[in-house]
């Protein structure tokens, strides 16, 4: 049994289409595998439920799959992680499980995360946070933090989740996996749950960069119901480059005075020289704007989701509560009682950032910082083809670390905010272990590497090489027995 | 910095009902982000384009025909408190 579960999403694939695997076998060894998940990272699981057509696959033909509960998907519950879709039972699925049913992907389940996808750490869920599978006392990261931990903890084959700052990125890396955001718009946004729509971008989270790329495939494409996709042109084919001869790699030279643990600084520079050992080259670049990546995304993202959640009324879906008084009683007694800590600060902040006499010095600056960070990336990729940095400031903290100070756990984003303001593709892949400052076993660190818009095959090439001549071997201890 | 009054007038907008102990810790919170978040009003931004959108794209057209919506009982299934085919609110004037 747990031969299969070795197998990576592409093996069995592949196995499936040569008859050399039983579909019905491996999918029911990774329910099996699923249902003992004790990190609660599963919201939902599909057991042999009656009611579930909208998303049976009669005849499996690839690896069955995690989804994160912010995808809609018919008569199956979605809650985004939020106490105020408890129960709702979306009519509709969203395009990317769609597109996973069709090409032969059972859903495994429906994962856990920060309410709304607002969080760096899994602990803004309505239903409790998730645990990290290499030590039960840190956080996953966020927000895509039940797709990266069941992935690395054995409990599902591959996983789906969604980046609007980080959120795949930082919880791969934290989980020591793989984790793909696209550039904005490959994938299709119809039946996500909106948080910020100008950033928001689903993507693969997986044990390898082979499994990313498959994955990728499946879901890009443009789609008549989101007009902001566009697909990537020409697919995704699986990567199979060897070394990095003739690339170049471009570390912004403003992490030499960033601040960040010097167990993730080590990892990093023990990577940057394996790039070189694989024939690839190490050039300066300036990215000058970057450090304001921060202050305007905490305006703009929230600025977004203010205006995204005000659908939560109580009105046509969703909870209700306070239903005895006025109608504006109503509004504010269902919001406030059916959104968490975190998603009621971003909604105050970005009303504050939209409100009248405050939306240019805030909204507007934010949007003119993006088109400066867009602008240094474009220079940066004149020169070079990739843009690497840690994927995050530190390994996987505490549970209960950060969450007295809201700030600190934003900074947490840093290195990963840039690429989505600019709306370019990055990955995370795990470069090795590093000890967390105060002491500890060794936890994984991710290495992100970012490309220009639309360059996914370049990037998935060199990511796979890079993860190749790493070798990067370690899984979570006693996690998967 | 923000001060308890801005914090109860958002809150109003933003329709959300915050009890004395929130109202306190969001006038702490939001301060301290905004002060970090003010580090971008100082910058030298005149002239430069805003970005709302980073696909370079325009008018995303499809051909205006009729198709199927969701069926009403549909629509009504998941709302706390349908009837007669429609979706219930409380009165926008108390009674």
């Amino acid at each position: 049994m747990s031969d299969l579960l070795n197998l990576t999403a592409l093996e069995a694939h592949e196995k499936m289409a040569a008859g050399d695997l039983s579909a019905a076998e491996y999918t029911a060894a990774w329910r099996q595998a699923a249902a003992s998940d004790e990190l609660n990272a599963y919201l939902w699981q599909d057991g042999d439920g009656a009611d579930l057509a909208a998303i049976a696959v009669e005849q499996p033909r690839t690896a069955p799959i995690a989804v994160k509960d912010i995808f809609t998907t018919e008569g199956v519950p979605t809650t985004a992680g939020s106490r105020i879709l408890e129960g709702y039972r979306p009519p509709y699925t969203s395009t990317a499980v769609r597109k996973l049913l069709e090409a032969g992907a059972p859903v495994l389940g429906k994962t856990n995360m920060d309410e709304f996808a607002m969080g760096s750490s899994n602990e803004n869920s309505a239903y409790g946070p998730v645990l990290n599978p290499w030590d039960r006392e840190r956080v996953p990261g966020g927000s895509s933090g039940g797709s990266a931990a069941v992935v690395a903890g054995g409990l599902a084959p591959w996983a789906i989740g969604t980046d609007t700052g980080g959120s795949i990125r930082q919880p791969a890396a934290f989980c020591g996996i793989v984790g793909l955001k696209p550039t904005y718009g490959s994938i299709s946004r119809y039946g996500m749950i909106a948080f910020a729509s100008s950033l928001d971008q689903c993507g693969p989270l997986t044990r390898t960069v082979k499994d990313a790329a498959l994955l990728l495939g499946l879901l890009q494409g443009r789609d008549p119901c989101d007009s902001t996709s566009v697909g990537i042109e020409g697919g995704v084919s699986l990567p199979d480059r060897e070394d990095l001869s003739g690339l170049r790699f471009g570390v912004p030279a403003e992490l030499a005075r960033d601040e960040f643990d010097s167990g993730v600084r080590e990892v990093f520079e023990a990577t940057l020289r394996k790039i070189e050992d694989l024939g690839g080259e190490i050039a300066e670049v300036a990215l000058p704007s970057a450090e304001h990546g921060i202050s305007a995304y905490y305006v703009i993202a929230p600025a977004e989701a203010s205006s995204n959640l005000a659908r939560y009324d109580g009105v046509r879906y969703g909870m209700r509560a306070g239903g005895d008084g006025d109608l504006i009683e109503m509004y504010e007694t269902t919001r406030s009682e059916g959104f968490g800590d975190e998603v009621k600060r971003r909604i105050m902040l970005g009303t504050y950032a939209l409100s009248s006499g405050y939306y240019e010095a805030y909204y507007g600056q934010a949007q003119k910082v993006r088109t400066r960070i867009a602008e240094d990336f474009s220079t940066a990729f004149s020169g070079v083809d990739f843009v690497v940095t840690p994927t995050a400031p530190s390994v996987a903290f505490k549970l209960g670390e950060k969450t007295a100070d809201p700030l600190a756990m934003y900074l947490n984003d840093f290195f990963t905010v840039p690429m989505s303001l600019a709306g370019i593709p990055a990955i995370s892949i795990p470069a090795g272990l590093a000890e967390p400052e105060g002491g500890g076993p060794k936890l994984p660190v991710g290495f992100q590497i970012a490309a220009p818009a639309f360059a996914e095959q370049r990037l998935l090439d060199a990511a796979h090489a890079l993860e190749k001549g790493i070798g990067f071997d370690a899984r979570p201890g006693g996690a998967d027995g | 910095m923000i001060e308890r009054d801005q914090v109860l007038h958002v809150a109003k907008l933003a329709r959300l009902r915050l009890s004395e102990e929130e109202v306190e810790r969001m006038v702490g919170e939001l301060s301290g982000i905004l002060d970090h978040v003010d580090r971008i009003g100082n910058l030298d931004l005149e002239g430069v384009e805003p970005t709302s959108h980073v696909v370079a794209l325009e008018n995303v057209l499809r051909a205006d025909e009729p198709r199927p919506s969701l069926p009403r009982d549909v629509a009504l299934a998941s709302a706390p408190e349908p009837q007669d085919g429609a979706f219930r609110a409380p009165s926008p004037q108390a009674e």
